[in-house]
C-alpha cells in the first residue's frame, strides 16, 4: 500500500520517528533504528568535548545522514533565543539542512513545553527558512497558531516526555487533528506498542518516541514492535473501524440453517 | 600543534601593553587636588600591540577568550581554521558560533579570533 507520510512536501515512507538518545551505544543505536525502519530520526545539538579524544565514536558514522533524515532537536532550551540559536547552528553542522524539530521545555521536572516561547520561536525560525516540526502541549488553539506560523507540522504530546504514560487525552488530539491540516505526530508519552497503535488509529499522521524504545529491556525488539504498532494503527484508521454499540443485533454466524432440537 | 590549547587562563592576566590587572594602582588614575591625593577610576581599555616591531613581552600576543564555557588562551591573529586544526577537530562535522553569531565554514580560514570573543562549538550526539 503506497500511503506516504508528507512533511513539507517530501514522502517518507515510514510513519515511526525515532529518537537517538539513551542507547547503551552506537551500535545498539544503529540496530533499534533498522529495526523500526524508521526514516527519521531526531538528534542532539551539544558542545564538543575539548582537550578529549577528537576520534572518540561519533552518532554521524553509526546513523549516516545520507541513511536517515536527521531532525536535529532544541532539547533542553527553556527560551524561544537558545533554541533559535541551537537550529541555526544545527543548520550549519547539516549543510543547509532546514528540517528541524522545536522545542521550548517550561521547566526541568516535567519537561513540559512552554508554548509561548515555543511560539516566538516558531516565527523567528519559519521566517529563516525553517523547516519546523514542533513539540507543543496537546491545547488545540495553540497547534492552530503553530500552523498560521508555518510550522510544517504539529506534535503533541500524549503524556509527558520519558513517562511512557500513554495517549491520556485521545479527545485533544482528536481536536488538534480536525482543525490544523498539516500533519499532526504524537511526540513523547508513547510507552509500549498498543499506545503508537492507538495514536495511528486516532488518525495520527505518525508517531515519535525514544525512550519507549531505548528504555525497553530489549530496544531492537521494542523498535520492531513500534514498527508493526504503527503500522497496524494506520491500517486500521485507513480500514476504518466498525461503530461500537452495546449490543449487537446482528450475529456474525449465519441466521438460517441452524439443525432444529433432537427432542420435538 | 602549533599552541596548547588546554592552557588554563591566569586569573589576574589581561593584555593591556604588558601592565597587570587586578589590585592596585592598575585601573585608577591617581587624581591630585587640594590637600591630598585620591583617587578615581579610569577605565583602561585593553590596548593589544599589534605591530611585528613591538618590544612588549610575549603576553601581549595572547588572547583571552571562552569557548564552550570554559577560559582559554590563544595567539593573537589565531584564525576559526587553526583552532580546530589545534582541537583536533579539522574535517569533523561541527558547527561554530561567535559571540551568538554562525561562523559559516566558508569563513573559517579568514575570521581571527578577538580577545573576549565567547565560541560555542557544537557536535550532533543522541537525543529524543
Amino acid at each position: 500500500m503506497n500511503d506516504p507520510l508528507i512533511i513539507a512536501g517530501k514522502p517518507y515512507s515510514s510513519r515511526l520517528l525515532v529518537g537517538t538518545g539513551k542507547y547503551k551505544d552506537f551500535a545498539e543505536t544503529r540496530a533499534a533504528l533498522d529495526a523500526s525502519g524508521a526514516e527519521i530520526v531526531t538528534v542532539a545539538i551539544r558542545r564538543t568535548n575539548l582537550g578529549q579524544n577528537a576520534n572518540e565514536p561519533n552518532l554521524l558514522d553509526a546513523v549516516p545522514p545520507s541513511k536517515f533524515t536527521y531532525l536535529p532537536n532544541t532539547a533542553g532550551c527553556y527560551t524561544a533565543e537558545d533554541a533559535v540559536r541551537t537550529l541555526r547552528l544545527a543548520r550549519e553542522l547539516l549543510d543547509g539542512h532546514s528540517l528541524v524539530k522545536l522545542e521550548v521545555l517550561g521547566d526541568p521536572q516535567s519537561l513540559y513545553p512552554n508554548v509561548i516561547e515555543t511560539l516566538a520561536a516558531a516565527k523567528t525560525l519559519v521566517a529563516e527558512g525553517f523547516q519546523v516540526m514542533v513539540y507543543t502541549s496537546d491545547d488545540p488553539i495553540v497547534a492552530k497558531q503553530l500552523e498560521d506560523i508555518g510550522c510544517v507540522a504539529i506534535m503533541p504530546l500524549a503524556s509527558l516526555i520519558g513517562s511512557g504514560m500513554g495517549i491520556l487525552n485521545p479527545w485533544n488530539l482528536q481536536l488538534i487533528m480536525n482543525r490544523v491540516s498539516v500533519p499532526v505526530i504524537v511526540d513523547a508519552g508513547v510507552g509500549t506498542a498498543s499506545d503508537a497503535a492507538i495514536a495511528m488509529e486516532l488518525g495520527c499522521a505518525g508517531v515519535l518516541m525514544n525512550t519507549a524504545i531505548a528504555g525497553a529491556q530489549n530496544p531492537v525488539l521494542m523498535a520492531s514492535a513500534m514498527k508493526k504498532g504503527v503500522e497496524a494503527g494506520r491500517a486500521a484508521y485507513l480500514a476504518g473501524r466498525m461503530p461500537k454499540k452495546l449490543y449487537s443485533a446482528s450475529p456474525s454466524s449465519p441466521t438460517t440453517g441452524i439443525i432444529s432440537s433432537a427432542r420435538t | 600543534m602549533p599552541f596548547d590549547i588546554n592552557q588554563k587562563a591566569q586569573p589576574n592576566f589581561l593584555i593591556e601593553g604588558g601592565a597587570k590587572r587586578g589590585a592596585g594602582e592598575g585601573d585608577r588614575t591617581l587624581v591630585c587636588s587640594l590637600g591630598s591625593c585620591r583617587s578615581t577610576i579610569e577605565l583602561h581599555p585593553p590596548i593589544v600591540e599589534c605591530s611585528a616591531n613591538s618590544n612588549t613581552s610575549d603576553l601581549t600576543k595572547v588572547i583571552t577568550l571562552i569557548i564552550n564555557g570554559a577560559t582559554r588562551q590563544l595567539p593573537l591573529n589565531t584564525t576559526v581554521e587553526a583552532l580546530i586544526e589545534a582541537l583536533g577537530f579539522a574535517g569533523k562535522r561541527i558547527a561554530i558560533e561567535c559571540n551568538g553569531d554562525i561562523v559559516p565554514r566558508s569563513r573559517f580560514a579568514t575570521q581571527t579570533l578577538s580577545h573576549g570573543d565567547k565560541l560555542e562549538i557544537v557536535v550532533a550526539v543522541g537525543g529524543g
